[in-house]
């Protein structure tokens, strides 16, 4: 196989014919973090028979249909759950889910809590962009205090949810936030992911300039892309600036997001906990009984 | 490793051929001889014994059992088993029931086999948990959002909790579509002695696999390799054909066609059409004293058993009364109401609720024949005399 170098190669190779023009609108995040995800695997060098995408509902649950690959394309928040028999009916299989803030931590928060927690084998992309975007523009969970949906007029008055703090708490075995500005640390970051036993969760800040840039005021595209480099900050240099930094430093730091990996686990997974019980009760059955000659 | 049925070690788990048997645990029993491979559920009476004998069981043969969060991961799991190449299924009552009809449509829409148990209480709502009925036959034919065909089974006993489950796996395997096992608290928690079929007496229907080039090949289209046949060969998934399985309307390759009147209605005749037009075919009902009959109890599950009762109390009162039985309940047979309610003067059908089923028996009956509904309600069994009383015109 040649070694692909483009991304004109890396589409041909993993794409679908047929499916284009995407349902993406300009300025959008998503199409990035499938490209981010393509050349992680392609770096991998995983067998595409034997990789399989699970979504729900929302833009972000599109990109299966993109991928020449098997893809399920499931109910609203529901793709965890669905991605759950998956991995249990053919183990070799590698599961990777694409969702979005409303889909993931807002109709899906119960699965995706209870998959975090049995440390079920799956990578989930959860595609961040603060809005739901495909139905125009309502209050997302994770849409930060006082912006602007349709369903929030007057500014949000809700605490934001921190989907990798809660996947922490929940003992993921392996929890990211990365920006879609910033190509060469994701990639690596979703290749860790990939490889990881267990549960692994990478969350995307991800620009939606319709839906949401527009409606809070974030400027053009390129204004609204900057924002997220403006935005943001490594989970390293943000602990050294807590530490050492001036009381200025500190408060400047108060609304921008931490990227970076927050957890890095080596705990089974469920599958492999629950193939060593089937393991045990098969040696204990094949034990000659007492009392039988 | 992916499962694969070992008739030894279901039969080493199983135990002794005939048993002392519990209902919800017949339901296992009748999955596991079917071949299921994978179970996910949530606690609810009185279904709960079906999870714990899945959690039981399911492990010393291979098989996966696994509590979700709720009942909408439950069925949403035995979907992507399906697709995994799995035959899986789920036991619930009324409330899991009502929280799984998103996802049960969504397995109309993709024909994905899968069975369901749902052990029926009271309702609306929270009800009586403890206590049977029969309240959700309608909501298993119409509860989910759209057009789609049912199928539906309705065990009377123990035996037929573990004969039923099988023919449930049998029917959604054949149609790739959902089938529920429509039991109630009754017959769940009933005991009664079972006989385990032998291998060489099981029917086993797996679904079609598809086999033909990858290149050649269409998932959501009559089958490629039955001719005539409107039920597509199954892509499972890892096999390599690359398939897209959605719950939009999709095209015969599977993606998205949301915006054409055609589109979707050549996918819901398509899905809907390859189970009625096998309704001569799917006809399971039980005929008692009918032959010289003019009066006729339409029952089904748990209700059967003082209808019969009461069959055999008129009929000792010089009543010409029988018992047509629906095993199958959906489809609904149709031709079978049309012919009975030729012969009779009165149908009468009691139930566990203020009259389901005695809706399509009137329908069908069209006016020639008089239909009475006889309802219970309140998790009490009719009693024989209750359903007597009905011959009596009172």
């Amino acid at each position: 196989m040649e070694q692909i170098t483009t991304a004109d190669e890396l589409n041909k190779k993993y794409l679908r014919d047929g499916m284009w023009p995407t349902i993406f609108c300009n300025g959008c995040g998503h199409g990035v973090v499938l490209e981010y995800t393509l050349w992680a695997l392609e770096e991998l060098g995983w067998d595409m028979d034997k990789t399989v995408f699970a979504s729900g509902i929302g833009c972000s649950s599109r990109l299966p249909g993109y991928i020449n690959a098997d893809g399920l394309h499931t109910t609203h928040g529901r793709a965890i759950a669905f991605a759950t028999g998956i991995k249990a009916a053919d183990p070799d299989l590698n599961i990777i889910i694409f969702t979005g803030d409303g889909d993931c931590a807002g109709i899906g928060g119960n699965h995706f809590i209870h998959a975090a927690r049995r440390n079920i084998d799956m990578t989930v992309i959860m595609i961040n962009n603060f809005i739901y975007g495909m139905t125009g523009g309502q209050l997302a969970p994770t849409a930060p205090l006082g912006s602007i949906a349709t369903t929030a007029p007057y500014g949000n008055i809700e605490n934001p949810f921190d989907i990798c703090n809660l996947a922490c708490a929940l003992g993921a075995n392996y929890v990211a936030r990365w920006c879609v500005t910033h190509p060469y640390q994701p990639i690596k970051s979703i290749k860790e992911g990939l490889q990881k036993k267990g549960f692994s969760l990478l969350e995307f800040l991800a620009p939606c300039p319709t839906a949401y840039g527009r409606r809070n005021k974030l400027g053009d595209i390129k204004k609204h892309w900057e924002w997220y480099d403006n935005n943001t900050i490594l989970i390293e240099d943000y602990k050294k600036i807590m530490q050492y930094g001036t009381e200025e430093e500190k408060k400047e730091l108060k609304h921008k997001f931490q990227i970076g990996v927050f957890q890095d686990l080596q705990k089974p997974g469920f599958f492999e906990l629950y193939g060593n019980l089937v393991n045990r009760l098969q040696i204990k059955e094949n034990e000659p009984k007492e009392g039988k000659k | 490793m992916k499962y694969q049925r070992d008739p030894k070690r279901i039969r080493d788990a199983l135990g002794k051929k005939v048993q002392f048997l519990l209902g919800d645990m017949a339901c296992v029993y009748g999955g596991m001889l079917a071949g299921c491979s994978f179970f996910a559920g949530y606690p609810i009476t009185p279904a709960s014994e079906v999870a714990e004998g899945a959690a039981r069981l399911f492990p010393r043969i291979g098989a996966t059992y696994i509590q979700m969060e709720d009942e909408i991961g439950s069925i949403a799991a035995l979907i992507g088993a399906a697709w995994g190449g799995a035959k899986s299924m789920t036991a619930t009552s009324g409330p899991g029931f009502s929280l799984m009809m998103e996802n049960y449509g969504y397995a109309v829409m993709t024909e994905t086999p899968c069975v369901i148990v749902n052990v029926q209480r009271t309702g609306p709502s929270t009800g009586q948990p403890t206590l049977g009925a029969q309240g959700d036959m309608m909501q298993c034919r119409w509860g989910t959002h759209g057009d789609i065909e049912a199928l539906a089974l309705a065990p009377s006993t123990v035996q037929e909790c573990l004969d039923f489950t099988i023919e449930a796996f049998n029917l959604s395997e054949k149609y790739r579509n959902p089938a529920c096992v429509m039991t109630d608290g009754e017959v769940g928690h009933l005991r009664e002695r079972i006989i385990i079929p032998e291998e060489q007496d099981l029917e086993i229907i797996d679904r079609v696999p598809a086999i033909i080039d990858k290149k050649k090949f269409i998932p959501f289209m009559n089958s490629q390799t039955i001719k005539n046949c409107k039920i597509p060969d199954f892509p499972t998934f890892g096999t390599g054909y690359h398939t897209y399985v959605t719950g939009l309307t999709h095209n015969e390759k599977g993606f998205p066609a949301t915006d054409k009147q055609p589109d979707h209605e050549r996918l819901v005749k398509r899905i809907t059409e390859k189970i009625t037009n096998d309704a001569s075919k799917l006809v399971m009902v039980e005929k008692l004293n009918l032959d010289d009959a003019d009066i006729a109890f339409v029952t089904y599950g748990a209700t059967a058993r003082p209808a019969e009762s009461a069959m055999e109390i008129g009929r000792k009162n010089r009543y010409k009364v029988g018992v047509l039985r629906l095993k199958l309940v959906w489809p609904f047979p149709e031709k079978e109401i049309v012919k009975l309610a030729k012969q009779v003067d009165k149908i009468i059908v009691p139930e566990m609720n203020l009259g389901q089923i005695v809706h399509p028996v009137r329908e069908y009956a069209g006016g020639n024949c008089e239909v009475i509904s006889a309802p219970k309600i309140g998790g009490e069994m009719h009693h024989p005399a209750e359903i007597y009383k009905y011959l009596e015109g009172k």
